[in-house]
């Protein structure tokens, strides 16, 4: 990614989009005090801020899927009221979602065709979007249906569908967070050109290193306040970062790995998918051994969730064999049984899997420490007051902000319940730890804590499963790297001769190949 | 124009004690517009349908005789509705618990022994469970919608009911009447005195009942799986519960309390079998649940006072001349008012102004 000179902004003329003092707040959280922007005509204008900044909040209002309290929006230099996603649409202010919004029994032209206008003639908009997503390097079939596309092809409907309403504005909200870097690349040429027809683009992402690529101007977001604008180009991604986070993060401390011996092992894990859009799994084999952290890259959607619920044990694999816990085989068992066999395992969603929201930390403890024989029930009976010292214990050691000293999970902010959730494992000193996405949605400085604890349980003589779409979390924890693609798993390699481009290979269907000639 | 609900950011814990008060008293209200529309005093009806009724000794006994079924099978319903369970079929579970409960007295009138109480109870548990099992099998099996199949077999259970008082099981010499012999005594619970009050051994059963129910759901890993799978099943799931045997566990059990209800009414106060057992006991039982917020002590007192609605209709129903479906709608209205409650207590209602394109689902 090289930063391409000469993206001076002018800002001579009338802002396309201008967001005077706008003012949200829920309840007592305000998520926007008195926030502020302008955005020239094509411009690619980079919104900055970890989660929790209020960048969001701020989004939905210029798309009228939020009213701001206070503060007003001027659209090419006229005050305006953005009452619905329908009247942003009109106004041409178009946005591309995180998480898409696609039937994926329907075809690609027949999705774009839910969003046009009654009466649209249905063989001349196939063509169209043939024509659209050709001349924007977009290339789409408009027969095909949505279930058979990959990530970065629905993301491409999404754009199309946008585009197709001419909009002048096109908002991203972390567009590259399912794509493979090569498909990354694909859309910065894509969103240059738009650019460069005069279409704006606020394009929201935490990955630094992109939006110093690709764009002319950022804003950046802390606490519900714009802290700075700035010319990316000029800054290097610690500047950036120290501009969202406000303060230094906390260094990362890694010594080389010693593995010893094997602890968790699979053999041949063929898991068929649940139903019509999941994802088999085929012929997987790894081994994660005492000592290192094995990550497992690719882009979501390509049997993480399956391989996750295989290895915990909520959809048992075929036969015992498949999957060993210290040379124990445990396919065919429960998640109890493994636990009890010393692995923890912490899912990709903190609330509604690995805790339930309306429960209290003392409760969600009970929820995966019962089976283990650590005293949290006996008899039949739940020991709350076991439970509550694990509470105190993970609170203490991870930094968990909490309100009261036993509060719902629900309560929690997403940083401090991911550091309860991954705490509460870890406490376990568990044998085997799988997580999945363990700093998905987590600030920086909780992001630093958690990998840090992975990295001391690993060292301590655990064995680490990491599955991360993040390649950079990737890069900081593992020992060795695997691919995950379309169910197929590469060969896990040391992580010191993995590339970001060898990775982004075996993620767009390199890992099916193996065992080739 | 249009109004929508948002939910609050933490709900109030006093406005959750006191929201099925607020009903209680909402339902009053509503009464005395009830009554006063029929042309009768609002206060005279008040009087009559909410306190008359528990100023006698006799006024108690049935309180507690109504109220024990009541309790019963609302202990069961809220472990379903806690699981995620929709049970609304226990009024054929207590039916088929009564008929299977009282086959031995029925066609063994000889039969006389100690053992044929506790074997009464056994076989109507055993009878209203593998009832309930039916629509429970169902759904975990082919996925169908248990709140239409629970519903739908209480209308088989009462009309087997009826074909078995009027046919097989009809009193030879019971002068045509479509009801069964009357049961001999080894097969009646009789009434004692506890301190001038007559009661049978369902009460105290009940309230043994509604104590075990509190320490299992408080302190027990069972109650914790009920809960756990109940709000979040996903999460169920990675603690090692399973959604389908809770939904099968669910069942049996509030199925095997319908049928202990069901027979309980049956050895207590008919003492024989006819078409119609019970006021709709397994019906109301949903109110008592929800109105005792699924919770054990809470179905206690919610039994008590729902129970004191029906003593209410039949008070109205001979002193006002009134119908005593105005119970049934003052029941009705209560469970609206609890649920009305429920809904303000997690979420406020906004006012959202303006026009709504038709293109919005599209990013829905």
């Amino acid at each position: 990614m090289a930063t391409a000179g000469g993206r001076a902004r002018d800002t001579s003329g009338t802002p396309l989009l201008e967001v005077r003092d706008v003012v949200k707040t829920f309840g007592s959280n305000v998520a926007n005090d008195s926030v502020s922007l302008k955005v020239m005509p094509g411009e690619i204008h980079a919104l900055l801020g970890e989660n929790g900044a209020g960048k969001s909040t701020l989004v939905k209002i210029i798309y009228g899927a939020l009213q701001p309290d206070a503060g007003e929006i001027l659209w090419k230099g006229r005050p305006v009221s953005v009452g619905s996603p329908a009247e942003a649409r009109a106004l041409g202010i178009g946005m591309v979602f995180q998480h898409f919004s696609l039937f994926e029994a329907l075809t690609v032209a027949e999705n774009i065709a839910l969003a046009m206008p009654k009466g649209t003639d249905a063989r001349k908009l196939g063509r169209t979007i043939a024509e659209v997503s050709r001349d924007y390097g977009l290339p789409l079939e408009p027969d095909t249906r949505v279930a058979d596309l990959s990530v970065g092809e629905r993301q491409r409907v999404e754009i199309v569908r946008c585009l197709l309403q001419n909009p002048a504005l096109i908002i991203m909200d972390e567009p590259t967070s399912v794509l493979t870097p090569q498909e990354a690349d694909q859309l910065f040429e894509t969103l240059k050109r738009l650019a460069s027809e005069g279409c704006a683009i606020l394009y929201i992402s935490h990955r630094l290193e992109e939006v110093r690529a690709i764009c002319h101007h950022a804003t950046i977001m802390r606490r519900a306040k714009v802290v700075s604008e700035t010319d990316p180009t000029r800054e290097t991604v610690g500047t950036l970062a120290r501009m969202m986070v406000g303060s230094h993060v906390a260094e990362i401390h890694r010594e080389r790995a010693v593995p010893g011996a094997t602890r968790l092992e699979l053999r041949g894990l063929d898991v068929p998918a649940t139903g019509p859009f999941g994802v088999a799994l085929k012929a997987i084999d790894l081994t994660v051994r005492a000592g290192e952290i094995v990550a497992i890259a690719g882009v979501a959607g390509n049997g993480q969730g399956e391989l996750f619920d295989a290895l915990s044990g909520e959809n048992p694999a075929p036969s015992d064999g498949m999957v060993l816990i210290d040379g124990k085989p445990v396919g065919h068992r429960g998640v109890n049984v493994r636990r009890r066999a010393g692995a923890a395992f912490v899912p990709e969603e903190r609330l509604g899997h690995g805790a339930v929201p309306g429960f209290r930390l003392s409760e969600n403890v009970v929820l995966t420490r019962h089976g283990t024989r650590e005293g949290i029930t006996r008899s039949g009976f739940t020991k709350v007051a076991v439970a509550g010292r694990v509470v105190t214990d993970v609170t203490d050691r991870f930094d968990v902000r909490k309100g009261t000293p036993d509060p719902e999970a629900r309560s929690l902010s997403g940083g401090n319940l991911q550091k309860f959730v991954v705490g509460r494992e870890v406490h376990r000193e568990p044998g085997i730890l799988v997580i999945a996405q363990p700093t998905w949605g987590v600030d920086a400085g909780a992001a630093a804590v958690i990998r840090q604890a992975l990295i001391d349980l690993a060292r301590a003589g655990s064995a680490v499963l990491v599955i991360s779409q993040d390649l950079d979390e990737i890069f900081e924890v593992a020992d060795r790297i695997a691919v995950i693609s379309r169910g197929h798993l590469s060969a896990a390699k040391d992580a010191a001769e993995m590339t970001r481009e060898e990775i982004g290979l075996l993620m767009a269907g390199g890992a099916e190949k193996r065992g080739e000639p | 124009m249009r109004l929508e609900l948002v939910k609050r950011a933490e709900m109030s814990r006093a406005m959750m004690v006191l929201s099925p008060l607020i009903a209680v008293a909402l339902t009053v209200v509503a009464a005395a517009i009830v009554f006063a529309v029929s042309g009768h005093n609002p206060l005279t009806g008040i009087w009559l349908f909410f306190l008359e009724p528990v100023t006698s000794l006799w006024g108690l006994e049935q309180l507690l005789i109504k109220a024990t079924p009541l309790i019963v099978i609302g202990l069961g319903l809220a472990v379903c509705y806690l699981s995620n369970n929709w049970n609304i079929g226990a009024e054929g579970q207590l039916t088929i618990g009564a008929i299977v409960g009282s086959a031995i007295p029925v066609l063994a009138p000889e039969f006389d022994s100690w053992v044929v109480l506790p074997l009464m109870v056994a076989m109507a548990m055993a009878g209203g469970a593998a009832y309930a099992a039916v629509p429970a099998v169902l759904k975990t099996r082919f996925g169908t919608n248990e709140i239409l199949t629970s519903l739908m077999l209480v209308y088989v259970a009462g009309l087997f009911l009826d074909w078995l008082v009027r046919g097989p099981w009809r009193d030879p010499k019971g002068f045509n009447f479509p009801i069964t012999v009357t049961f001999n005594p080894s097969a009646t619970l009789d009434s004692f005195p506890v301190g001038g009050l007559w009661l049978n051994l369902s009460a105290p059963i009940a309230l043994l009942l509604v104590i075990v129910f509190a320490v299992v759901m408080r302190f027990t890993l069972k109650g914790f799986e009920i809960r756990v799978l109940g709000q979040s099943p996903r999460a169920g799931a990675f603690a090692g519960f399973s959604a389908r045997r809770m939904t099968l566990f669910a069942f049996l059990l509030s199925g095997a309390l319908a049928g202990l209800a069901g027979i309980m009414v049956v050895m207590s106060e008919i003492q024989k079998l006819q078409p119609v057992i019970s006021p709709g006991y397994g019906f109301t039982a949903i109110i008592v649940a929800f109105l005792g917020r699924l919770n054990p002590v809470g179905i206690l007192v919610a039994g008590l006072v729902i129970a004191l609605s029906y003593l209410g209709g039949e008070a109205i129903q001979t002193s006002m001349q009134m119908s005593s479906k105005v119970a049934t709608v003052l029941q009705g209205m209560l469970l609206f008012f609890v649920l009305a409650c429920d809904t303000l207590i997690l979420y406020r209602i906004r006012l959202v102004r303006g026009r709504h394109g038709a293109g919005e689902g599209a990013h829905a």
